[in-house]
């Protein structure tokens, strides 16, 4: 067999995995389990566009998840009652309700959290790893501090109560929140969520593949492994630097846009520290830089927590007769533990790239 | 007039917590370049763990004087333990390796830590008895209680002990070595493993303090309450000028006047627009701005002073 028609053979056999394993999934283990993998796709959105900026350009960013907030408020105010119940003068300029269609909120969420990921770099990029790491941190917070007040005098966010109502994805004339007939085939719209969701991520890979390869990657790349050297070689880093900070924000405000369509309901509770936190997790724990890695850490991080949230109680019902110790705590501990007993055997990643893994054989 | 001795008084307990909390922080990066971010959950520990010494025994008609040095005594060796075990199990193997690693082993320890304290302690908020008398004084148009000064005090005599101890004694010295340069201060024959244990256990000891002083002043302790404190703590050691001990005291004393202030007065002069509900916004505006204009912070450029 000659190595194209053996590439061929395992995109083919990869693609038709990818294809039925929200059926197997949802058989095997219920539809909730669909949900999950609906999930882990979102986090591979938001971790390949961390992987941007931690992984490439190796700019340590902790308050990543306000740009998915970013994104998903945009999605969430544009397509929702909030702003003509609250605003008149928005409810005179559109009679029918304001109901942004998909393909002008993805983009411009991508825009706006692109901008305001410039924005914050601009004045941060002279600062070094550690101290970048809690500047984009305070950011972060500050951003969430003011989705929770933002709703006095004028209420744009509606507080810690969030934005309901907001439309479901629509691609066309199909309605993703409702599943769809083919044929006398019922479809649920957690499986049409998977198949958009599942071609998006496909589309980010190939563009993040194409990004490491490119000038640009290849630049990023430089500045991480020494700036000053960088430098030196004519790279005009602190331009490049924007435009990995941009360009990872706006992988987040897409997967905000998706997000807020997915659960037709945002508040300022999903966008915690922590969720920055869990992304750059999945980033570091799957191998920083390298897309495979990533992927893998956030398969590894988001269905973990859930095998435990399933598996918590009822272990220990079977073990002892009855529920001993939150389960929810447990999970978290485990969590936690599961962290900690990772970067200590493997500190370069479950999955490093390559280049690095002969970088830590050199020690 | 009065709002502003009052949030001056108010500013300046809250200033005195952060200062020992961001002690731990500026000790370890000082050594070892490395945000302990697990330092946040060691002060929540030693609230919680005071707290469960001092229930029984007051319960058990323990005179109301003692309870308070019972509590602290208990928590701080808690901690210092604690300290020393986040050290060995999660830094140590981890100190040649990559930078982001160590990074996240601290994630993961703080959520262990928190989530222990879930199983332990539960998920409520737990009040803290009335050790010391928080009815308020009137001083000077304030309201001062007997809980504020005590903690301010304490807070002030705890820092000095450090200094002396950084100053003054072998360990201290050995510390500064270590900080300065840990392979030259390794051929001095410094120890320079037991000198990062020593620096954590201190940190560590320090964060109970804070922790327990903190509940006695909200009246309050939960599990989360570690994670705030801890940020704040670190924009204070980083407005400071992080590992440098005089830098930790400082920004912890400014920071917190920043804050009363800010949460005072806000409300005033954007008439009404934002509340007092934005008073968490300052701390991150003051690091965002000290990183932007002055990285190494307000004393950063003293490095002999590091510690």
């Amino acid at each position: 067999m000659s190595p194209r028609t053996k590439a061929l053979l395992s995109t083919a056999g990869i693609g038709l995995l990818l294809a039925v394993l929200p059926f197997v999934a949802g058989g095997l283990f219920g539809a909730a389990w669909v949900r999950v993998l609906d999930f882990v796709l979102i986090y591979i959105l938001l971790a390949l566009g961390l992987n941007i900026v931690v992984g490439y350009a190796g700019l340590l960013d902790l308050g990543y998840v306000a740009f998915y907030a970013v994104g998903a408020y945009l999605y969430a105010l544009f397509s929702s009652p909030h702003l003509t119940e609250h605003f008149p003068a928005i409810a005179a300029m559109f009679p029918g309700g304001l109901h942004g269609p998909l393909w002008l909120l993805l983009p411009a969420g991508a825009l706006l959290a692109g901008v305001c990921g410039a924005l914050l770099g601009a004045p941060t990029l002279r600062l070094r790893g550690d101290y970048l790491a809690i500047v984009t941190l305070g950011f972060g917070e500050i951003v969430r501090i003011f989705m929770n007040n933002l709703y006095a005098p004028v209420n744009v966010t509606n507080g810690a109560q969030g934005i309901t109502q907001i439309d479901p994805l629509h691609l066309g004339p199909v309605n993703l929140g409702r599943g769809l007939e083919i044929g006398g085939l019922h479809v649920s719209s957690l499986h049409l969520y998977y198949y958009l969701f599942l071609a998006l991520v496909l589309l980010i890979v190939v563009l993040s593949i194409r990004l490491e390869d490119s000038r640009i990657g290849r630049a990023w790349v430089a500045i991480r492994e020494d700036e000053i050297a960088a430098k030196a070689c004519g790279i005009n880093t602190r331009n490049v630097k924007l435009l990995a900070f941009a360009m990872g924000a706006s992988f987040g405000g897409v997967a905000g846009g998706l997000f807020a369509g997915f659960q037709q309901f945002v508040s300022p509770e999903s966008f915690q520290l922590i969720d920055s936190i869990m992304i750059l997790c999945m980033v570091v724990l799957g191998g920083m830089g390298h897309i495979p890695g990533v992927i893998l850490g956030c398969i590894v991080l988001t269905v973990l927590p859930e095998a435990f949230r399933y598996g918590a109680g009822p272990i220990q019902n079977l073990l002892f007769g009855k529920v001993l110790v939150d389960p929810e705590a447990l999970r978290m501990m485990l969590f936690g533990l599961t962290l900690v007993v990772v970067m200590l055997y493997r500190p370069a990643g479950l999955w490093p790239e390559p280049r690095r893994r002969q970088e830590m054989a050199e020690r | 007039m009065e709002t502003f001795i009052q949030q001056l008084v108010n500013g300046i307990v809250l200033g005195a917590v952060y200062a020992l909390v961001a002690l731990g922080y500026t000790m370890v990066y000082g050594i070892l370049g490395l945000i302990n971010f697990a330092h946040g959950e060691v002060v929540m520990i030693g609230a919680l763990v005071a707290l469960a010494v001092i229930k029984p025994l007051a319960a058990a008609g323990v005179p109301l004087g003692l309870l308070l040095p019972l509590g602290l005594l208990v928590a701080v060796c808690v901690c210092m333990a604690l300290g020393a075990a986040i050290e060995r199990i999660a830094y140590r193997p981890l100190r040649n390796a990559p930078r982001l690693a160590p990074l996240i082993t601290a994630i993961g320890v703080s959520i262990v830590l928190q989530y222990s304290a879930v199983l332990i302690w539960g998920r409520t908020y737990h009040a803290y008895p009335e050790l010391l008398p928080v009815t308020p004084m009137e001083f000077g148009g304030a309201r001062i209680s007997v809980a504020q000064i005590v903690i301010v005090v304490l807070a002030g005599a705890v820092m000095a002990a450090l200094l002396w101890l950084v100053h003054r004694t072998r360990l201290g010295r050995a510390m500064r070595a270590t900080a300065e340069n840990p392979a030259v201060a390794r051929l001095m024959g410094v120890n320079v493993d037991r000198v990062i244990t020593a620096t954590f256990v201190i940190g560590s000891a320090l964060g109970a303090v804070a922790g327990v002083l903190v509940s006695v002043n909200y009246s309050v302790a939960h599990y989360q309450m570690g994670f705030m404190l801890g940020l704040k703590a670190f924009t204070a050691a980083v407005l400071g000028g992080i590992g440098n001990l005089a830098g930790a005291m400082v920004g912890g004393l400014l920071l917190g006047l920043i804050e009363a202030f800010g949460a005072g007065y806000i409300g005033d002069l954007t008439g009404g627009v934002f509340g007092s509900n934005y008073r968490d916004v300052f701390a991150f505006l003051v690091l965002v701005g000290v990183l932007i204009f002055r990285p190494s912070g307000l004393l950063g450029e003293r490095v002999a002073e590091r510690a």
